[in-house]
Protein backbone atom coordinates (compact mmCIF):
# COMPACT_ATOMS: atom_id res chain seq x y z
CA UNK A 1 0.00 0.00 0.00
CA UNK A 2 2.40 2.59 1.07
CA UNK A 3 4.97 1.53 -2.06
CA UNK A 4 2.03 1.74 -4.40
CA UNK A 5 1.29 5.64 -3.22
CA UNK A 6 5.07 6.14 -3.52
CA UNK A 7 5.43 5.05 -6.97
CA UNK A 8 2.07 6.78 -7.87
CA UNK A 9 2.60 10.31 -6.52
CA UNK A 10 5.48 11.26 -8.79
CA UNK A 11 3.40 10.49 -11.71
CA UNK A 12 0.67 12.54 -10.10
CA UNK A 13 2.84 15.75 -9.82
CA UNK A 14 4.42 15.08 -13.60
CA UNK A 15 1.17 14.75 -15.07
CA UNK A 16 -0.08 18.42 -12.97
CA UNK A 17 2.92 19.83 -14.24
CA UNK A 18 2.88 19.38 -17.70
CA UNK A 19 -0.41 20.72 -18.14
CA UNK A 20 0.25 23.77 -16.23
CA UNK A 21 -1.12 27.43 -15.91
CA UNK A 22 -3.10 26.33 -19.25
CA UNK A 23 -4.90 24.05 -17.71
CA UNK A 24 -6.32 26.39 -15.11
CA UNK A 25 -7.42 28.97 -18.07
CA UNK A 26 -11.06 26.62 -18.34
CA UNK A 27 -11.31 26.96 -14.36
CA UNK A 28 -10.88 30.93 -14.09
CA UNK A 29 -13.08 31.28 -17.43
CA UNK A 30 -16.06 29.20 -16.21
CA UNK A 31 -15.56 30.78 -12.36
CA UNK A 32 -15.58 34.34 -14.16
CA UNK A 33 -18.87 33.40 -16.00
CA UNK A 34 -20.58 32.11 -13.00
CA UNK A 35 -19.70 35.30 -10.90
CA UNK A 36 -20.80 37.82 -13.45
CA UNK A 37 -24.07 35.32 -13.83
CA UNK A 38 -24.61 35.56 -9.89
CA UNK A 39 -23.52 39.47 -8.91
CA UNK A 40 -23.57 40.79 -12.71
CA UNK A 41 -27.54 41.38 -12.55
CA UNK A 42 -27.18 43.24 -9.06
CA UNK A 43 -25.12 45.79 -10.65
CA UNK A 44 -26.64 46.77 -13.83
CA UNK A 45 -30.12 47.73 -14.79
CA UNK A 46 -31.83 46.20 -17.66
CA UNK A 47 -35.45 46.13 -18.56
CA UNK A 48 -36.21 44.46 -22.20
CA UNK A 49 -39.81 46.65 -22.84
CA UNK A 50 -37.32 49.51 -21.53
CA UNK A 51 -36.54 51.12 -25.42
CA UNK A 52 -34.96 54.56 -25.37
CA UNK A 53 -35.04 54.97 -29.44
CA UNK A 54 -32.94 57.75 -29.41
CA UNK A 55 -30.47 55.77 -28.70
CA UNK A 56 -30.47 52.87 -31.21
CA UNK A 57 -28.03 51.11 -33.16
CA UNK A 58 -24.87 52.80 -31.23
CA UNK A 59 -21.66 51.91 -31.43
CA UNK A 60 -19.15 49.98 -28.86
CA UNK A 61 -18.22 53.40 -26.37
CA UNK A 62 -20.16 55.44 -27.42
CA UNK A 63 -22.45 58.10 -25.25
CA UNK A 64 -26.22 57.66 -24.81
CA UNK A 65 -28.88 59.88 -24.24
CA UNK A 66 -28.97 60.03 -20.84
CA UNK A 67 -25.43 60.64 -20.54
CA UNK A 68 -24.25 56.64 -19.85
CA UNK A 69 -21.66 55.37 -21.83
CA UNK A 70 -22.90 52.21 -24.29
CA UNK A 71 -19.56 50.54 -23.78
CA UNK A 72 -20.42 47.10 -25.75
CA UNK A 73 -22.93 49.44 -28.22
CA UNK A 74 -26.76 49.48 -28.33
CA UNK A 75 -29.39 47.33 -30.35
CA UNK A 76 -32.10 48.33 -32.76
CA UNK A 77 -34.24 49.31 -30.01
CA UNK A 78 -32.01 51.35 -28.21
CA UNK A 79 -30.80 48.48 -25.44
CA UNK A 80 -27.45 48.50 -23.89
CA UNK A 81 -25.62 45.02 -25.43
CA UNK A 82 -23.31 44.80 -22.04
CA UNK A 83 -26.35 44.13 -20.04
CA UNK A 84 -27.94 42.16 -22.16
CA UNK A 85 -24.74 39.54 -22.44
CA UNK A 86 -24.74 40.07 -18.57
CA UNK A 87 -28.22 38.77 -18.14
CA UNK A 88 -27.88 36.39 -20.76
CA UNK A 89 -25.54 34.70 -18.69
CA UNK A 90 -27.67 34.67 -15.69
CA UNK A 91 -30.54 32.89 -18.27
CA UNK A 92 -27.92 30.25 -19.68
CA UNK A 93 -26.28 29.59 -16.37
CA UNK A 94 -30.22 29.26 -14.42
CA UNK A 95 -30.95 26.53 -17.66
CA UNK A 96 -28.30 24.98 -17.87
CA UNK A 97 -27.75 24.06 -14.06
CA UNK A 98 -31.74 23.37 -14.14
CA UNK A 99 -31.84 21.07 -16.93
CA UNK A 100 -28.35 19.31 -15.89
CA UNK A 101 -30.13 18.32 -12.66
CA UNK A 102 -33.61 17.42 -13.93
CA UNK A 103 -31.38 14.97 -16.46
CA UNK A 104 -28.85 13.53 -14.33
CA UNK A 105 -31.29 12.54 -11.62
CA UNK A 106 -33.48 10.85 -14.02
CA UNK A 107 -30.26 9.25 -16.02
CA UNK A 108 -28.61 7.98 -12.87
CA UNK A 109 -32.03 6.33 -11.42
CA UNK A 110 -32.40 4.91 -14.61
CA UNK A 111 -29.10 4.05 -15.59
CA UNK A 112 -28.74 2.53 -12.05
CA UNK A 113 -31.52 0.39 -12.10
CA UNK A 114 -30.77 -0.98 -15.00
CA UNK A 115 -27.34 -1.80 -14.33
CA UNK A 116 -28.17 -2.91 -11.53
CA UNK A 117 -31.18 -4.98 -11.82
CA UNK A 118 -29.31 -6.98 -15.47
CA UNK A 119 -31.78 -9.14 -17.27
CA UNK A 120 -35.38 -8.49 -19.05
CA UNK A 121 -35.40 -4.68 -17.20
CA UNK A 122 -31.88 -3.50 -18.34
CA UNK A 123 -32.37 -5.06 -21.70
CA UNK A 124 -35.46 -3.00 -21.80
CA UNK A 125 -34.30 0.45 -20.66
CA UNK A 126 -30.84 -0.42 -22.80
CA UNK A 127 -32.58 -0.37 -25.65
CA UNK A 128 -34.68 2.77 -24.87
CA UNK A 129 -31.51 4.74 -24.20
CA UNK A 130 -30.13 3.59 -27.81
CA UNK A 131 -33.27 4.30 -29.49
CA UNK A 132 -33.32 7.65 -27.76
CA UNK A 133 -29.80 8.28 -28.22
CA UNK A 134 -30.27 7.62 -31.95
CA UNK A 135 -32.94 10.76 -32.14
CA UNK A 136 -31.32 13.85 -33.21
CA UNK A 137 -31.46 15.63 -29.49
CA UNK A 138 -32.21 19.32 -31.10
CA UNK A 139 -34.33 18.44 -33.26
CA UNK A 140 -36.76 16.42 -30.17
CA UNK A 141 -35.66 19.71 -28.25
CA UNK A 142 -38.18 21.55 -31.48
CA UNK A 143 -40.55 19.72 -31.75
CA UNK A 144 -41.28 19.59 -27.47
CA UNK A 145 -40.72 23.41 -27.12
CA UNK A 146 -42.80 24.56 -30.54
CA UNK A 147 -45.66 22.79 -29.43
CA UNK A 148 -46.39 24.37 -26.02
CA UNK A 149 -46.57 27.72 -25.17
CA UNK A 150 -42.84 29.48 -24.49
CA UNK A 151 -41.86 29.21 -21.29
CA UNK A 152 -38.24 28.43 -19.14
CA UNK A 153 -40.25 25.05 -17.74
CA UNK A 154 -40.92 24.35 -21.26
CA UNK A 155 -37.36 24.86 -22.15
CA UNK A 156 -36.15 23.14 -19.48
CA UNK A 157 -38.24 20.11 -20.46
CA UNK A 158 -37.25 19.88 -23.91
CA UNK A 159 -33.85 20.24 -23.26
CA UNK A 160 -33.86 17.78 -20.06
CA UNK A 161 -36.30 15.01 -22.99
CA UNK A 162 -32.72 14.30 -24.67
CA UNK A 163 -29.87 15.36 -22.17
CA UNK A 164 -30.74 12.37 -19.83
CA UNK A 165 -29.70 9.80 -21.71
CA UNK A 166 -26.33 9.83 -21.80
CA UNK A 167 -26.83 10.17 -17.79
CA UNK A 168 -28.25 6.69 -17.99
CA UNK A 169 -25.44 5.45 -20.13
CA UNK A 170 -22.98 5.97 -18.42
CA UNK A 171 -24.18 5.31 -14.79
CA UNK A 172 -25.46 1.86 -16.13
CA UNK A 173 -22.13 1.05 -16.90
CA UNK A 174 -20.64 1.93 -13.81
CA UNK A 175 -23.33 0.05 -12.07
CA UNK A 176 -22.59 -2.65 -13.96
CA UNK A 177 -19.61 -3.21 -13.32
CA UNK A 178 -19.73 -2.57 -9.62
CA UNK A 179 -22.40 -4.80 -8.80
CA UNK A 180 -19.49 -7.51 -9.70
CA UNK A 181 -17.74 -5.85 -6.90
CA UNK A 182 -17.77 -8.10 -3.61
CA UNK A 183 -18.84 -5.81 -1.52
CA UNK A 184 -22.11 -5.80 -3.30
CA UNK A 185 -22.12 -9.48 -2.94
CA UNK A 186 -21.31 -9.47 0.52
CA UNK A 187 -24.46 -7.04 1.58
CA UNK A 188 -27.22 -9.31 -0.26
CA UNK A 189 -25.74 -12.29 1.00
CA UNK A 190 -26.28 -10.13 4.37
CA UNK A 191 -29.95 -9.44 3.04
CA UNK A 192 -29.39 -5.88 2.83
CA UNK A 193 -32.35 -4.30 0.89
CA UNK A 194 -31.73 -3.64 -2.40
CA UNK A 195 -32.70 0.29 -1.75
CA UNK A 196 -29.52 -0.15 0.28
CA UNK A 197 -27.52 -1.27 -1.82
CA UNK A 198 -27.92 0.77 -4.63
CA UNK A 199 -27.88 3.75 -2.47
CA UNK A 200 -25.13 3.00 -0.75
CA UNK A 201 -23.42 0.91 -2.51
CA UNK A 202 -23.59 1.43 -5.84
CA UNK A 203 -24.19 5.21 -6.42
CA UNK A 204 -21.66 6.75 -4.70
CA UNK A 205 -19.44 5.42 -6.92
CA UNK A 206 -20.98 7.01 -9.56
CA UNK A 207 -20.32 10.65 -8.72
CA UNK A 208 -16.95 11.06 -10.27
CA UNK A 209 -17.90 9.87 -14.08
CA UNK A 210 -21.45 11.79 -13.62
CA UNK A 211 -19.68 15.31 -12.24
CA UNK A 212 -17.58 15.00 -15.41
CA UNK A 213 -20.21 14.22 -18.02
CA UNK A 214 -22.72 17.07 -16.20
CA UNK A 215 -19.99 19.68 -17.26
CA UNK A 216 -20.04 18.60 -21.04
CA UNK A 217 -23.89 18.65 -21.15
CA UNK A 218 -24.32 21.87 -19.43
CA UNK A 219 -21.99 23.25 -22.67
CA UNK A 220 -24.50 21.32 -24.31
CA UNK A 221 -27.42 22.59 -23.21
CA UNK A 222 -26.73 25.91 -22.96
CA UNK A 223 -25.71 25.99 -26.56
CA UNK A 224 -29.22 24.37 -26.92
CA UNK A 225 -31.44 26.76 -25.27
CA UNK A 226 -29.39 29.69 -27.39
CA UNK A 227 -30.48 27.43 -30.20
CA UNK A 228 -34.24 27.47 -29.55
CA UNK A 229 -34.07 31.37 -28.28
CA UNK A 230 -32.09 32.04 -31.93
CA UNK A 231 -35.43 29.88 -33.58
CA UNK A 232 -37.81 32.36 -31.83
CA UNK A 233 -39.32 28.99 -29.81
CA UNK A 234 -37.31 29.17 -26.44
CA UNK A 235 -38.17 31.57 -23.74
CA UNK A 236 -40.52 33.72 -23.56
CA UNK A 237 -39.21 37.73 -25.12
CA UNK A 238 -39.44 38.96 -21.60
CA UNK A 239 -36.24 36.99 -20.48
CA UNK A 240 -32.90 37.88 -21.97
CA UNK A 241 -30.92 35.41 -23.61
CA UNK A 242 -28.16 35.28 -25.64
CA UNK A 243 -29.82 33.32 -28.58
CA UNK A 244 -32.76 36.57 -28.93
CA UNK A 245 -30.07 38.94 -29.04
CA UNK A 246 -28.11 37.04 -31.55
CA UNK A 247 -31.38 36.64 -33.59
CA UNK A 248 -32.28 40.57 -33.10
CA UNK A 249 -29.09 41.75 -34.41
CA UNK A 250 -28.78 39.14 -37.59
CA UNK A 251 -30.72 41.73 -39.93
CA UNK A 252 -27.67 44.61 -38.89
CA UNK A 253 -24.71 42.41 -39.83
CA UNK A 254 -23.04 44.53 -41.94
CA UNK A 255 -24.26 48.09 -39.94
CA UNK A 256 -24.57 47.41 -36.52
CA UNK A 257 -22.44 44.07 -36.16
CA UNK A 258 -21.98 44.37 -32.53
CA UNK A 259 -25.66 42.99 -31.80
CA UNK A 260 -24.88 39.78 -32.79
CA UNK A 261 -21.13 39.28 -32.54
CA UNK A 262 -20.54 40.31 -29.00
CA UNK A 263 -23.01 37.90 -27.82
CA UNK A 264 -21.77 35.22 -29.77
CA UNK A 265 -18.34 35.49 -28.53
CA UNK A 266 -19.98 35.41 -25.02
CA UNK A 267 -21.20 31.94 -25.60
CA UNK A 268 -18.68 30.71 -28.01
CA UNK A 269 -16.08 31.20 -24.76
CA UNK A 270 -18.71 29.67 -22.31
CA UNK A 271 -19.26 26.64 -24.32
CA UNK A 272 -15.67 26.07 -25.30
CA UNK A 273 -14.13 26.41 -21.55
CA UNK A 274 -16.72 24.12 -20.47
CA UNK A 275 -16.01 21.47 -23.04
CA UNK A 276 -12.10 21.90 -22.00
CA UNK A 277 -13.63 21.77 -18.10
CA UNK A 278 -15.52 18.83 -18.82
CA UNK A 279 -12.75 16.79 -20.68
CA UNK A 280 -10.19 17.17 -17.69
CA UNK A 281 -12.54 15.90 -15.05
CA UNK A 282 -13.83 13.18 -18.01
CA UNK A 283 -9.66 12.42 -18.06
CA UNK A 284 -9.12 12.50 -14.34
CA UNK A 285 -12.52 11.08 -12.98
CA UNK A 286 -13.67 9.36 -16.03
CA UNK A 287 -14.99 6.15 -16.44
CA UNK A 288 -12.73 3.53 -17.02
CA UNK A 289 -9.51 5.80 -15.79
CA UNK A 290 -9.44 4.76 -12.31
CA UNK A 291 -10.76 2.31 -10.19
CA UNK A 292 -13.61 3.60 -8.51
CA UNK B 1 -26.53 -34.53 11.67
CA UNK B 2 -26.80 -32.83 8.16
CA UNK B 3 -26.98 -28.77 8.40
CA UNK B 4 -26.13 -28.12 4.57
CA UNK B 5 -27.67 -30.69 1.86
CA UNK B 6 -26.86 -29.95 -2.04
CA UNK B 7 -28.61 -32.75 -4.14
CA UNK B 8 -27.72 -32.97 -8.17
CA UNK B 9 -26.84 -29.07 -8.00
CA UNK B 10 -26.53 -28.11 -11.56
CA UNK B 11 -25.75 -24.62 -12.98
CA UNK B 12 -25.10 -23.43 -16.74
CA UNK B 13 -23.73 -20.17 -18.16
CA UNK B 14 -24.03 -18.23 -21.42
CA UNK B 15 -26.29 -19.16 -24.50
CA UNK B 16 -29.14 -21.55 -24.60
CA UNK B 17 -28.13 -23.30 -27.31
CA UNK B 18 -24.70 -23.98 -26.20
CA UNK B 19 -24.45 -23.32 -22.52
CA UNK B 20 -21.51 -23.51 -20.66
CA UNK B 21 -22.30 -26.21 -17.76
CA UNK B 22 -20.06 -24.99 -14.61
CA UNK B 23 -21.64 -27.15 -12.22
CA UNK B 24 -22.91 -30.36 -13.23
CA UNK B 25 -24.58 -32.69 -10.82
CA UNK B 26 -22.95 -31.97 -7.52
CA UNK B 27 -24.13 -33.31 -4.29
CA UNK B 28 -22.73 -32.46 -0.87
CA UNK B 29 -23.68 -32.22 2.50
CA UNK B 30 -21.91 -30.38 5.26
CA UNK B 31 -22.87 -31.55 8.90
CA UNK B 32 -23.62 -29.36 12.15
CA UNK B 33 -20.18 -27.60 13.45
CA UNK B 34 -17.87 -29.63 10.07
CA UNK B 35 -16.08 -27.95 7.81
CA UNK B 36 -16.28 -29.64 4.24
CA UNK B 37 -13.04 -28.22 2.20
CA UNK B 38 -13.97 -28.15 -1.51
CA UNK B 39 -10.99 -28.68 -3.80
CA UNK B 40 -10.13 -28.42 -7.47
CA UNK B 41 -8.17 -26.30 -10.38
CA UNK B 42 -9.53 -23.00 -11.20
CA UNK B 43 -12.60 -23.12 -13.53
CA UNK B 44 -13.51 -26.42 -11.94
CA UNK B 45 -17.21 -24.26 -10.41
CA UNK B 46 -16.11 -24.40 -7.14
CA UNK B 47 -17.28 -21.11 -6.42
CA UNK B 48 -20.32 -21.66 -8.35
CA UNK B 49 -21.03 -23.85 -5.52
CA UNK B 50 -20.45 -21.60 -2.99
CA UNK B 51 -22.37 -19.02 -4.72
CA UNK B 52 -25.32 -21.04 -4.86
CA UNK B 53 -25.02 -21.78 -1.22
CA UNK B 54 -25.00 -18.36 -0.46
CA UNK B 55 -27.89 -17.78 -2.98
CA UNK B 56 -25.99 -15.28 -5.32
CA UNK B 57 -26.79 -17.53 -8.12
CA UNK B 58 -29.66 -19.70 -8.91
CA UNK B 59 -29.23 -22.90 -9.81
CA UNK B 60 -30.96 -24.38 -13.41
CA UNK B 61 -31.25 -27.67 -11.00
CA UNK B 62 -31.32 -29.26 -7.98
CA UNK B 63 -31.47 -28.06 -4.55
CA UNK B 64 -29.92 -26.77 -1.87
CA UNK B 65 -31.68 -27.09 2.01
CA UNK B 66 -30.56 -26.25 4.99
CA UNK B 67 -31.57 -28.13 8.12
CA UNK B 68 -34.27 -29.76 5.45
CA UNK B 69 -35.60 -25.75 4.94
CA UNK B 70 -34.81 -25.21 1.32
CA UNK B 71 -32.74 -22.25 0.14
CA UNK B 72 -33.60 -20.46 -2.18
CA UNK B 73 -31.99 -17.11 -3.96
CA UNK B 74 -30.90 -14.76 -1.01
CA UNK B 75 -33.32 -11.98 -1.42
CA UNK B 76 -36.60 -14.31 -0.76
CA UNK B 77 -35.11 -16.35 2.11
CA UNK B 78 -36.69 -15.30 5.63
CA UNK B 79 -34.19 -13.23 7.24
CA UNK B 80 -33.28 -16.33 9.61
CA UNK B 81 -31.61 -18.06 6.85
CA UNK B 82 -30.56 -15.61 5.51
CA UNK B 83 -28.27 -15.03 8.93
CA UNK B 84 -27.71 -18.43 8.78
CA UNK B 85 -25.93 -18.81 6.14
CA UNK B 86 -22.57 -15.97 5.60
CA UNK B 87 -20.14 -15.79 3.47
CA UNK B 88 -16.30 -14.36 3.38
CA UNK B 89 -15.08 -13.78 -0.21
CA UNK B 90 -11.98 -13.87 -1.98
CA UNK B 91 -10.69 -10.47 -2.28
CA UNK B 92 -10.51 -8.86 0.92
CA UNK B 93 -9.63 -5.40 -0.52
CA UNK B 94 -12.96 -5.50 -2.29
CA UNK B 95 -15.67 -7.16 -0.22
CA UNK B 96 -15.40 -4.17 1.95
CA UNK B 97 -17.05 -0.62 0.52
CA UNK B 98 -14.49 2.00 0.27
CA UNK B 99 -16.65 4.38 1.71
CA UNK B 100 -17.76 3.09 4.61
CA UNK B 101 -14.97 2.63 7.77
CA UNK B 102 -15.41 -0.28 9.64
CA UNK B 103 -18.60 0.65 12.16
CA UNK B 104 -21.19 1.26 9.74
CA UNK B 105 -19.78 -1.74 7.81
CA UNK B 106 -20.63 -3.92 11.09
CA UNK B 107 -23.61 -1.93 12.20
CA UNK B 108 -25.49 -2.37 8.55
CA UNK B 109 -25.08 -6.20 9.16
CA UNK B 110 -26.81 -5.14 12.80
CA UNK B 111 -29.65 -3.14 10.63
CA UNK B 112 -30.38 -5.47 9.04
CA UNK B 113 -31.26 -7.84 11.36
CA UNK B 114 -32.33 -6.25 13.98
CA UNK B 115 -32.66 -9.87 15.52
CA UNK B 116 -28.86 -10.06 15.50
CA UNK B 117 -28.20 -6.79 16.66
CA UNK B 118 -26.67 -6.42 19.89
CA UNK B 119 -29.46 -5.30 23.17
CA UNK B 120 -27.37 -3.05 24.61
CA UNK B 121 -24.55 -0.93 24.18
CA UNK B 122 -23.47 -1.62 20.45
CA UNK B 123 -20.07 0.38 20.74
CA UNK B 124 -19.26 -2.11 23.53
CA UNK B 125 -20.77 -5.24 21.10
CA UNK B 126 -18.79 -3.47 18.09
CA UNK B 127 -15.21 -3.74 19.76
CA UNK B 128 -16.35 -7.04 21.77
CA UNK B 129 -16.71 -8.52 18.05
CA UNK B 130 -13.45 -6.91 16.75
CA UNK B 131 -11.76 -8.12 19.71
CA UNK B 132 -13.39 -11.90 18.43
CA UNK B 133 -11.37 -11.72 15.26
CA UNK B 134 -8.22 -9.95 16.79
CA UNK B 135 -8.92 -5.85 15.50
CA UNK B 136 -8.29 -3.15 18.34
CA UNK B 137 -11.44 -1.11 18.98
CA UNK B 138 -9.66 1.61 17.40
CA UNK B 139 -9.85 -0.14 13.89
CA UNK B 140 -13.71 0.68 13.86
CA UNK B 141 -13.40 4.43 12.75
CA UNK B 142 -10.82 3.42 10.29
CA UNK B 143 -11.76 2.59 6.37
CA UNK B 144 -10.67 -0.25 4.33
CA UNK B 145 -8.11 1.49 2.70
CA UNK B 146 -6.38 2.32 5.87
CA UNK B 147 -6.25 -0.86 6.45
CA UNK B 148 -3.99 -4.13 5.93
CA UNK B 149 -5.45 -7.13 3.30
CA UNK B 150 -5.55 -9.01 6.67
CA UNK B 151 -7.26 -7.19 8.59
CA UNK B 152 -9.79 -6.12 6.25
CA UNK B 153 -10.50 -9.89 6.14
CA UNK B 154 -10.77 -9.99 9.39
CA UNK B 155 -13.57 -7.34 9.00
CA UNK B 156 -15.07 -9.44 6.38
CA UNK B 157 -15.08 -12.45 8.86
CA UNK B 158 -16.04 -10.16 11.41
CA UNK B 159 -19.17 -8.89 9.21
CA UNK B 160 -20.68 -12.30 9.20
CA UNK B 161 -20.15 -13.45 12.53
CA UNK B 162 -22.51 -10.17 13.08
CA UNK B 163 -25.48 -11.83 12.06
CA UNK B 164 -24.37 -14.62 14.16
CA UNK B 165 -24.37 -17.37 11.26
CA UNK B 166 -24.39 -20.86 11.63
CA UNK B 167 -22.83 -21.57 8.32
CA UNK B 168 -19.23 -19.81 6.71
CA UNK B 169 -19.33 -20.09 2.97
CA UNK B 170 -15.67 -18.78 2.90
CA UNK B 171 -14.37 -18.87 -0.38
CA UNK B 172 -10.99 -18.49 -1.45
CA UNK B 173 -11.16 -16.32 1.92
CA UNK B 174 -6.89 -16.89 2.46
CA UNK B 175 -6.08 -17.17 -0.95
CA UNK B 176 -5.37 -13.30 -1.73
CA UNK B 177 -2.98 -13.14 1.09
CA UNK B 178 0.48 -13.48 1.62
CA UNK B 179 1.83 -16.43 3.92
CA UNK B 180 2.30 -15.79 7.23
CA UNK B 181 -1.03 -13.93 7.24
CA UNK B 182 -2.62 -16.73 5.28
CA UNK B 183 -1.58 -18.72 8.27
CA UNK B 184 -2.99 -16.19 10.92
CA UNK B 185 -6.62 -16.01 9.11
CA UNK B 186 -6.61 -19.80 8.75
CA UNK B 187 -5.54 -19.95 12.67
CA UNK B 188 -8.00 -17.52 13.38
CA UNK B 189 -11.03 -19.50 11.29
CA UNK B 190 -10.34 -22.45 13.27
CA UNK B 191 -10.71 -20.99 16.19
CA UNK B 192 -13.65 -19.19 15.80
CA UNK B 193 -15.24 -22.52 14.29
CA UNK B 194 -14.96 -23.65 17.76
CA UNK B 195 -16.00 -20.92 19.72
CA UNK B 196 -19.27 -19.89 17.74
CA UNK B 197 -19.87 -23.58 16.48
CA UNK B 198 -19.76 -23.27 13.19
CA UNK B 199 -20.16 -25.06 10.04
CA UNK B 200 -18.45 -24.07 7.04
CA UNK B 201 -17.82 -24.94 3.40
CA UNK B 202 -14.15 -24.04 3.14
CA UNK B 203 -13.48 -23.42 -0.80
CA UNK B 204 -9.54 -23.30 -2.32
CA UNK B 205 -7.67 -24.60 -4.93
CA UNK B 206 -4.72 -25.15 -2.36
CA UNK B 207 -4.66 -28.46 -0.69
CA UNK B 208 -2.33 -27.42 2.27
CA UNK B 209 -4.78 -24.69 3.59
CA UNK B 210 -7.61 -27.75 2.99
CA UNK B 211 -5.67 -30.16 4.55
CA UNK B 212 -5.09 -28.04 8.16
CA UNK B 213 -8.98 -27.05 8.36
CA UNK B 214 -11.10 -29.53 6.51
CA UNK B 215 -12.53 -32.38 8.17
CA UNK B 216 -13.94 -33.95 5.03
CA UNK B 217 -12.62 -33.13 1.27
CA UNK B 218 -14.58 -33.07 -1.73
CA UNK B 219 -12.66 -32.98 -5.48
CA UNK B 220 -14.20 -30.94 -7.82
CA UNK B 221 -13.21 -31.62 -11.40
CA UNK B 222 -15.42 -30.30 -14.71
CA UNK B 223 -18.16 -29.26 -12.15
CA UNK B 224 -18.44 -32.72 -10.98
CA UNK B 225 -17.41 -34.05 -7.61
CA UNK B 226 -14.69 -36.72 -8.30
CA UNK B 227 -13.62 -37.37 -4.74
CA UNK B 228 -15.58 -37.00 -1.36
CA UNK B 229 -14.21 -38.47 2.08
CA UNK B 230 -11.99 -37.49 5.48
CA UNK B 231 -9.39 -34.83 4.77
CA UNK B 232 -6.96 -37.65 5.85
CA UNK B 233 -7.61 -40.20 3.31
CA UNK B 234 -8.83 -37.97 0.40
CA UNK B 235 -5.17 -36.28 0.61
CA UNK B 236 -3.49 -39.07 2.19
CA UNK B 237 -4.81 -41.93 0.18
CA UNK B 238 -6.36 -40.14 -2.81
CA UNK B 239 -8.28 -42.81 -5.11
CA UNK B 240 -9.10 -40.54 -7.96
CA UNK B 241 -6.30 -39.68 -10.70
CA UNK B 242 -7.49 -36.59 -10.39
CA UNK B 243 -6.53 -35.88 -6.67
CA UNK B 244 -3.73 -37.38 -7.47
CA UNK B 245 -2.47 -35.56 -9.98
CA UNK B 246 -2.99 -32.26 -7.98
CA UNK B 247 -1.62 -33.37 -5.06
CA UNK B 248 1.57 -34.53 -7.48
CA UNK B 249 1.36 -30.68 -8.83
CA UNK B 250 1.18 -29.11 -5.43
CA UNK B 251 4.46 -31.51 -4.12
CA UNK B 252 5.98 -30.50 -7.62
CA UNK B 253 5.53 -26.44 -6.82
CA UNK B 254 6.49 -27.00 -3.31
CA UNK B 255 9.93 -28.88 -4.29
CA UNK B 256 10.88 -26.17 -7.11
CA UNK B 257 10.32 -23.90 -4.48
CA UNK B 258 12.61 -25.51 -1.81
CA UNK B 259 15.21 -25.41 -4.49
CA UNK B 260 15.33 -22.07 -5.76
CA UNK B 261 15.00 -20.76 -1.83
Amino acid sequence: MTAAVTLDAPLATARRRRTGWLGKVPYVVVGLYLLVALIGPLLIDYDPVHTPLEDRLLSPGSTTADGGTAWLGTDDLGRDILAQIVYGARTSVLIGIATVGVASIVGLLLGAVAGYARGWLDAVLARIFDVLLAFPAILLAIVIAGAFQRSILLVVVALSATAWISFARVTRSVALSLRERAWVDASRVLGVPQRSILWRHILPFTAGPVVALATLEFALVVLGEAGLSFLGIGLPSSTVSWGQTIANGKTYLETAWWISTLPGIALSLLIINVGILGDQLTARYGRGRRDP
Amino acid sequence: MTLLEIRDLRVTFGRRRDPFVAVDGVSLSVGAEETLGLVGESGSGKTTVARCVAGLQRPDAGTVTFEGRPLERVGRRPAELQRAVQMVFQDPRSSLNPRMNVASIIGEAWRTHPSAAPSGDRTAALHALLADVGLDPDVATRRPGDLSGGQCQRVSIARALAVRPRLLVCDEAVSALDVSVQAQILRLLVDLRRTHHLAMLFISHDLGVVHQIADRVAVMRRGEVVEEGPASDVLGAPQHEYTRALLDAALDLDDAGSVTA
